[in-house]
């Protein structure tokens, strides 16, 4: 029995982890319809910022370091949720109802995010800082004159290298300072620790349970209740149900769409960043963080079917359940002491190693697939018109 | 108008990008070689003539963090070289290339090295499939490669040199030293790729040849973080703690060590010996999840050598004094001087038959003791046992008299049992019959 229960508990740790990864997934992708594949690189930005606010708590000293995981949480909320919103009015914006463009937009933009805390450094910042402070000044001063339409492309053409060149020479000259080029991460992982209390775990019998997955647990929980209380209870949330439903409608009812877009968009890459900020507790924090994430959180949101919460729930558990079971050999054990089963046994005992679970398990889900196309609760809504 | 928007905004991205290659590619010595993507000749000719070699490591991609540190221990071999006054009167003129972490990349880029830079050698590699990868074009061009990591054993090519560990100089040692020390019963954990499962292959036979016993074994894909199903095994299998050997690559190994401590499994009871973990995974890991388990090595950042302390000052004294050196970046500096050793006796650098015959017996005072070039490619060296203490440094534990000479072709597993390798006789050469 006690068996039974640490199988359920970890199969549980393990798909809350999954669960906080594709639950912004789930609000970009089954709200929007827009196939975000930088959101492992929106996780690793939130674990970034949990390393930064980690090393600015340091400093503080006891009580302080031991509660900065509470900082951090909100601040890898804002840091994920504003690149959100930058991708959003940035890049994703021309592109709804296009998926395919959309989807190598955002691969592009995950390539780009991991170069960047790669290579990001002072002088960089400056002149990103630079450049952006020339084009968006002379863009919005110029935007005034009333024969705006006619000099567009001129201006864009003088503006763009004017702006480009006058940054790189800045990034030149300042580059000689040693410590403005000095890279913030540079491309090795960083180690972000646990606080103390963290690091432990609950003796129950043999078995320990670890507080850092009590801990995940417990978020994953909240996320849900607010992400469903902001959508189902709040004017916003309603606003957002009613474009996901209908948009013309809901344009014409007065619902500023542009903004609910960035909204949802800026939520779901929010949510990211505080899953980002989870997993430091369990895994590495380096630039390929993300992509150890993208692919589960896909698959969970598609299980459960694209755009409902519960769905995501449900498979995000099952599928936590099923590849912890298989893994670790305990459909094995528990099926051993029946007769007759020494075929199936067998069968699951080959499948009992981490490499060999995971290959039993895309198969189940290929399989499921095959019957519910859709996932487990089909999508309603502005996905269906797509 | 929104495609037309788009076309302009996206050329903006675009050269906004280029800006940023711009301002974030000069590389500070320590850590931004990744961004150093480009073909570069580092050492400007001098005046006469110059003495090529190739360097080929990833300097992007996964691997790149571990592979870059080994070029900055290349590059100070080769500058301080240099500055002596070179090879033969030459100096050393270097050609990086960048593998990519990608193994078609690596034989493309020996080729090219090989073909069209006309280098007298190459150094490079860090994983088995590279090795692999790579292998076949130097015995086709019949060139010189030296390897600088330790490895699963089970070749000894006429063309590679390798001044990692074999097996019977990392692996075997440090079974037999848990056997003694930690107990019997091992749980054997790996990344799944060649050289874990290899090792593991070996570790089992030799458990079986010593009285051990072997109680599980799983393999986790590169860059999985969800280890929870092993921690269970583990704990199933030996529920009264017992030795764990972890041969573990990169990003896993930090989630094995978090949750391991999470599951409240200590080095009192599961002592973990690892052999892919050295001083600058520790710091990546995070000493306090590893304090009090070892690692086996050759050479830790504290072996007390009179050669070692020079090594280390000067390091820190080029690259940052944040930095640390570890095994493989100490073989990779080794190999340098052990070419140059051979280039000098052989009085020439491009007959290679010539240097690799005078390879064989060159001795170097390195960092780690003094180790010597075997006929089988393989380097002698001493063996070491560290503990992880809470500056993430080791603490010497136990080390081998002196040198180990190297057993490429392991003697535990019966395909191999009874074979050795020896390029000082050409009859003798890859795999003969003892």
């Amino acid at each position: 029995m006690s068996d039974l229960l640490i199988a359920t508990f970890n199969g549980i740790s393990i798909g809350a982890v999954l669960l906080l990864a594709a639950l912004g997934l789930s609000v970009v992708f089954g709200l929007m319809g827009v196939i975000n594949l930088a959101h492992g690189e929106l996780m690793m930005l939130g674990a970034y910022t949990t390393f930064v606010v980690q090393n600015v708590f340091k400093s503080f000293g006891e009580p302080w370091f031991s509660l900065y995981i509470f900082f951090a949480l909100p601040c890898a909320f804002l840091i994920a949720g504003l690149m959100g919103l930058m991708l959003e009015r940035g890049v994703i914006r021309f592109l709804y109802g296009r998926p395919l463009e959309t989807l190598l937009a955002t691969w592009g933009v995950s390539i780009i995010l991991q170069q960047f805390v790669r290579s990001v450094s002072w002088s960089l910042i400056i002149g990103i800082l630079v450049f952006c402070l020339l084009f968006f000044g002379a863009f919005f001063t110029i935007k005034k004159r009333p024969d705006w339409e006619k000099i567009r492309t001129l201006f864009l053409s003088i503006t763009i290298p004017l702006s480009l060149a006058i940054s790189s020479v800045t990034g030149v000259i300042i580059s000689g300072q040693e410590a403005l080029k000095k890279p913030w991460f540079s491309a090795r992982n960083v180690d972000v620790t646990a606080p103390q209390w963290l690091q432990g775990g609950l003796p129950l019998g043999s078995f320990q349970v670890p507080y850092s997955r009590v801990f995940i647990i417990i978020l994953t929980v909240i996320c849900l209740i607010a992400t469903y209380w902001f959508l189902n209870r709040s004017n916003w949330g309603l606003r957002i149900r009613s474009v996901t439903q209908n948009r013309t409608m809901s344009a014409c009812l007065g619902i500023p769409t542009a903004t609910v877009d960035a909204l949802t968009f800026s939520l779901g890459s929010g949510l990211a960043g505080i899953a980002g900020c989870a997993i430091t507790l369990l895994g590495s924090v380096g630039p390929n963080t993300g992509q150890n994430y993208i692919v589960d959180a896909f698959m969970v949101v598609v299980v459960g079917g694209v755009g409902n919460l519960v769905g995501t729930i449900i498979a995000a558990m099952g599928l936590g359940v099923i590849n912890y079971l298989i893994g670790s050999g305990t459909f094995a054990l528990l099926l051993s002491p029946i007769t007759g089963l020494e075929s199936l046994v067998n069968i699951f005992n080959f499948f009992a190693t981490t490499s060999m679970a995971k290959v039993l398990v895309f198969v189940i889900i290929i399989s499921f697939l095959q019957v519910k196309p859709a996932g487990l609760f089909p999508p309603k809504g502005r996905n269906v018109e797509l | 108008m929104k495609r037309r928007q788009f076309v302009i905004y996206g050329s903006a991205a675009f050269g906004s990008s280029l800006l940023l290659k711009a301002c974030g590619n000069n590389p500070t010595p320590p850590a931004n070689n990744a961004t150093n993507t480009n073909t570069n000749t580092t050492t400007p000719p001098a005046t006469g003539e110059t003495i090529k070699v190739g360097i080929l490591h990833s300097l992007t991609g996964t691997m790149a963090i571990s592979e870059t540190t080994v070029v900055d221990a290349e590059m100070m071999a080769i500058e301080e070289i240099n500055a002596a006054g070179g090879v033969l009167g030459k100096k050393i003129e270097v050609i990086k290339e960048d593998g990519a972490s990608d193994w078609p990349t690596f034989a493309e880029k020996a080729a090219k090295l090989i073909d069209q830079d006309k280098v007298v050698t190459i150094f490079g590699c860090w994983t088995s499939a590279s090795r692999k990868a790579v292998k076949d074009v130097f015995e086709s061009k019949n060139h010189m490669l030296w390897y600088p990591v330790q490895y699963e054993g089970q070749e000894c090519s006429k063309n590679i040199f390798y001044t990692g560990a074999a097996p019977n100089q990392q692996i075997e040692p440090a079974v037999d030293w848990l056997l003694e020390n930690k107990g019997k019963e091992f749980f054997l954990v790996g990344s799944d790729y060649v050289f874990p499962r290899t090792a593991n292959t070996i570790i089992m036979e030799q458990l079986k040849a010593k009285g051990g016993k072997t109680v599980g074994e799983d393999y986790l894909p590169l860059g999985n973080t969800e280890v929870t199903p092993i921690i269970t095994k583990i704990k199933q299998a030996l529920p009264n703690g017992g030795v764990i050997f972890n041969s573990l690559n990169g990003d896993s190994n930090v989630a094995f060590f978090k949750q391991l401590k999470g599951a409240g499994m200590g080095p009192d009871k599961y002592p973990v010996m690892s052999v892919s973990i050295a001083e600058e995974e520790v710091k990546q890991i995070g000493k306090e999840f590893l304090l009090g388990h070892f690692a086996a090595w050759n050479y830790f950042q504290t072996v007390e050598t009179p050669a070692n302390t020079k090594w280390v000052q000067a390091f820190k004294a080029k690259y940052g004094a944040d930095r640390v050196t570890n095994d493989p970046m100490e073989a990779a500096y080794i190999m340098v001087y052990l070419w140059k050793q051979a280039v000098e006796k052989a009085g020439k650098a491009d007959d290679l038959e010539a240097v690799r015959m005078a390879a064989i017996g060159q001795t170097f005072d390195a960092p780690e003791g003094k180790v010597t070039m075997n006929g089988n490619h393989h380097i002698a060296k001493t063996v070491r046992i560290g503990e992880i203490r809470d500056d993430g440094l080791f603490n010497i534990v136990w080390s081998t008299e002196g040198p180990i000479d190297p057993v490429p072709w392991n003697q535990f597993v019966p395909t191999t049992k009874g074979f050795a390798c020896d390029w000082s006789d050409p009859a003798k050469g890859e795999k003969y019959k003892i």
